[in-house]
């Protein structure tokens, strides 16, 4: 009698690349399986041994090494490894040792190979190549963009209010009044919330039994209202008319009432609004009306925008104004994450509101201090310029100045400005910049000659130290006034860069300063030392070198863009890096940004100060996996470029 | 593991703690199986029997100098109506070929057996067998063949040597006329010999000291060894095999040979 494997069944389909394969695959798995015990520090699989086997782990802890030496990867329950090696060359790849007491569930490789070619969801969840798993993965995200996605329910922010057909004009304005509402659902006699009459329907009844549980409180939903009155009706019906305020509501209550389902989409709302001229659509689930959605409510929804965001900046007078908008902002962040924008939208969004905030600062400042003595241009530098801003975020600025400025004559206007802007952008959420990199300071305040002769100086005498800092300014991007003074400096990086080798190998070197971590263990950060830590700083360990990666091959090339991922389309097209790690890279950042967004995202939305570090125990499976493949294009594509720029 | 309860033993622990147990097989003195099975291969009647003593001869599976890392294991496990050879039976085998290095699922066995006694209790506790499951198995009489074409060339390993041995012998006097004698490994064996040293004295007794448990769950977690649910054969034969290479990992040298484990 063939025997069953309870224990490796149940195992197996628990975990990738397994849960998805149909039943009796996996008993014919659990029936192939072989299995074997390794003590810690045992050696599992040595480089070039033959490989028969993918190795999956039951229990226990190993860790997977590169060629080199180098920890590759530290796997525990559920973990696979030996698959590079069955797909390709049928020797081991990457040696592995049982670092503790570890089982292994040997699958055969010929039932693996088999799997692999018959089951796509399988061959998926092996994919060998971590840069393909990526792509697929920011690919399935992009599709499920649509920005007309949300549903009615999303919009209510309270339950309805309702008051009996039998209360008078005067009861149901009042209760507007007190409850704050521009419209109120009248329902029958029997359904009213403090009505003590006794119920004669069936739905009376219910609407008494939801009433007795909530005391006199309104229940959080009713049965069918017969009709509706707006403030609108009580201008037109009642005040204009001069109709008594004792008049029972039913007289004056529109009736025929359309309704949305909780579940419908917002535009849909919208629609039904302008056809049918009305603001208030009561909101059913399941019999139940659960709110009242109102034009004002839709109009809201479309405030959060970022477009509306931009216009409102202009319409702010004055500092305080402008700062009551940094819930707008946070919202409109928060609004594009829940739609599915991708980060390169989110980004450029956010750059453009912060641009919008500096440019009506400079507006606002020259008003106030009179006209320039002299041209000038306000600069952006970091991820301002490069249309990747954050919602958390400093603010990095310069002014380049005409170069007939004279000093003794006119710095003190140009900074009071420069104080104006800074603390008006501080207000406005954008913080100080602790490295002082603001326009603020003397040295970032100068006339363009000098600023022409900074560059210069670093590009032509390059050591690490002194481009430490400098780096920010080679993302620099005119908001405000004389933005060909920004061209200029830009023209000026693009044509010396490209043809300074020693600065590039410094810039190379510098941007090689932040590393990723090597991935995931239990619910640590693992770093390439082995060590733990608890959370990973999302933009200094991941968005930021990547930055700094793809700014070093853009100089190198004299590309003119600025956003990374136009830079690395320039990059791509130039054909310096080896086939096929543009798009690894294009979808790294793409990733790592998102996992960094919608982390500050759900800060915002829990009332938490946004801020980089995600710990390891708020990402899924999915966000893991795909975050460590990440983290491993960025470190393959850190050894090109120390290899690419070596030092002179 | 190894019985399903009937109402009337259903207080007996489930693994007797005292090692000399029911297991009444005679093991040769100084275990000398190679003599023993030479003479077996000679005077056992049923061919059988005749062939089981000339593989284990020819597997060197009765060569107390054959290194355990050469020798063809199986671990084997009965699930039984109770403790007693005399009074219950056998109702399921399960078996996993297995070596130091791998065990190989792909050839487990796993057979229902209808036993001639203890089937009048009300209860036969049914882990994962159900009492019609049982009574519509063969006699082991007919899966004879099988179970012997499976045995034969490997050096069995069980979980407390009290079960399969004498359970086996019993059931075969019954049915051939002629018991049955072959070395086993026992695990649960090894395992006191890691943790049972000595006998624990009346001063530690008085102190309220525990002997550690060799059951099989708990010996398994002493290296790692992931629970497993118990009371179903080729689970607990996995388990019993998974064990006894953790053992030798940690406790044993390579070259072990077959004198320093079986018995």
């Amino acid at each position: 009698m063939e025997a069953e494997h309870i224990e490796i069944l149940e195992f197996i389909k628990r975990y990738p690349p397994f849960n998805e394969l149909p039943d009796e695959e996996l008993e014919r798995l659990a029936q192939a399986a072989e299995v074997g015990y390794f003590k810690a520090d045992s050696k599992i699989l040595e480089y070039n041994q033959i490989i028969n086997d993918l190795h999956v782990i039951r229990s226990g802890v190993v860790e997977v090494y590169r060629h080199t030496g180098d920890l590759h990867n530290r796997l525990s329950d559920g973990g696979f490894f030996g698959e590079a090696g069955l797909l390709r060359t049928g020797k081991v790849r990457f040696p592995v040792t049982a670092i503790e007491d570890t089982l292994i569930y040997f699958i055969p490789g010929t039932q693996f190979n088999r799997l692999y070619d018959e089951y796509e969801a399988f061959a998926d969840a092996v994919e060998i190549e971590d840069r393909e798993r990526l792509n697929r993965a920011v690919t399935s995200r992009e599709g499920a963009n649509d920005l007309m996605t949300v549903p009615i329910a999303n919009l209510l922010s309270r339950a309805p209010v309702s008051i009996s057909e039998n209360a008078t004009i005067r009861e149901a304005a009042e209760k507007m009044t007190s409850d704050e509402v521009s419209s109120l659902l009248i329902v029958a006699e029997a359904d009213a919330p403090s009505s003590e009459a006794t119920a004669t329907t069936e739905q009376g009844s219910e609407a008494l039994s939801g009433t007795a549980a909530n005391s006199s409180i309104e229940t959080p939903n009713i049965g069918t209202p017969i009709g509706i009155i707006t403030d609108k009706d009580l201008r037109k019906r009642v005040l204009a008319v001069g109709l008594s305020e004792q008049t029972p509501v039913h007289e004056v209550m529109s009736t025929d009432l359309v309704f949305v389902q909780h579940n419908q989409h917002v535009f849909e709302a919208m629609l039904i609004m302008l056809r049918c001229n009305l603001h208030h659509l009561p909101v059913l689930k399941k019999d139940k009306t659960v709110g009242v959605l109102s034009l004002s409510d839709v109009v809201r929804h479309e405030s959060k925008s970022s477009l509306f965001v931009v216009s409102s900046i202009f319409r702010q007078n004055s500092i305080e104004e402008l700062a009551t908008l940094v819930n707008d902002v946070q919202a409109s962040f928060v609004r594009m994450v829940a739609e599915d924008a991708n980060s390169r939208m989110i980004g450029s969004a956010m750059a453009v509101i912060g641009r919008s905030f500096k440019q009506r600062l400079l507006e606002l400042g020259e008003e106030k201090f009179g006209p320039p003595p002299v041209p000038y241009c306000f600069l952006a530098l970091g991820s301002m310029a490069r249309d990747e801003q954050s919602i958390v975020t400093d603010q990095d600025n310069a002014m380049v100045l005409d170069n007939s400025f004279d000093p003794e004559k006119h710095d003190e206007y140009f900074r009071q400005l420069a104080q104006f802007v800074s603390d008006g952008l501080d207000a406005c959420g954008y913080t100080y910049c602790t490295g002082y990199i603001m326009a603020t300071n003397p040295q970032w305040r100068q006339p363009l000659k000098v600023w022409q002769k900074y560059f210069t100086d670093w590009i032509d005498e390059p050591t690490p130290e002194s481009l430490l800092h400098a780096s920010i300014f080679f993302d620099l991007d005119g908001v405000w006034g004389k933005l060909e003074f920004a061209n200029v400096l830009n023209k000026l990086i693009q044509r010396r860069a490209q043809r300074s080798n020693r600065f590039l190998a410094c810039m190379a070197r510098n941007a090689l300063n932040r590393t990723p971590p090597l991935g995931f263990f239990k619910d640590f950060v693992m770093e390439k030392d082995g060590k733990h830590n608890n959370s990973i700083n999302t933009k200094r360990r991941g968005t930021a070198p990547v930055a700094d990666l793809i700014r070093v091959h853009s100089l190198a090339i004299g590309s003119l863009a600025r956003n990374s991922f136009a830079r690395l389309e320039d990059i791509t097209e130039a054909g310096i890096l080896p086939p096929g790690r543009g798009p690894d890279l294009r979808d790294a950042l793409e990733f790592i940004s998102m996992v960094r967004i919608r982390h500050q995202a759900l800060a915002l939305q829990q009332g938490e100060k946004p801020d980089n570090n995600v710990a390891p125990s708020d990402l899924s499976d999915f966000e893991r996996k795909n975050l460590k493949d990440a983290f491993q294009i960025l470190s393959s594509a850190q050894r090109f470029m120390r290899f690419r720029y070596p030092n002179g | 593991m190894f019985y399903l309860g009937s109402g009337q033993n259903a207080n007996t622990p489930s693994e007797p703690n005292n090692l000399k147990g029911t297991g009444k097989i005679p093991t040769p003195p100084g275990n000398d199986w190679q003599t023993r099975f030479l003479e077996l291969a000679e005077t056992a009647e049923d061919p059988r029997l005749k062939r089981f003593y000339q593989a284990g001869i020819d597997a060197g599976i009765t060569d107390p100098t054959t290194k355990l890392s050469d020798v063809p294991l199986l671990s084997i496990d009965f699930e039984t109506t109770g403790f007693d050879p005399k009074k219950h039976g056998i109702v399921s085998i399960g078996s996993i070929p297995f070596n130091l290095k791998r065990i190989f699922n792909q050839q487990a066995k796993h057979w229902l057996a209808k036993p001639r006694r203890s089937l009048n209790t009300e209860s036969i506790v049914v882990h994962g067998i159900t009492h019609s499951q049982i009574q519509q198995a063969p006699d082991l009489l007919d899966i004879l063949d099988d179970l012997f074409e499976v045995i034969s060339g490997h050096l069995l390993v069980v979980h407390y040597r009290g079960i399969e041995r004498p359970f086996l012998d019993v059931a075969l006097r019954e049915r051939i006329g002629e018991g049955i004698q072959f070395p086993v490994i026992d695990t649960m064996q090894l395992e006191a010999r890691m943790h049972r040293v000595k006998p624990l004295s009346l001063w530690q007794r008085m102190l309220g000291k525990k002997e550690t448990s060799i059951r099989l769950a708990d010996s398994r977690s002493r290296y790692n060894l992931p629970w497993y649910h118990p009371h179903d054969a080729v689970t607990d034969a996995l388990a019993t095999a998974e064990l006894l290479q953790a053992q030798i990992a940690y406790h044993y040298a390579e070259e072990t040979t077959l004198a320093d484990v079986w018995c």
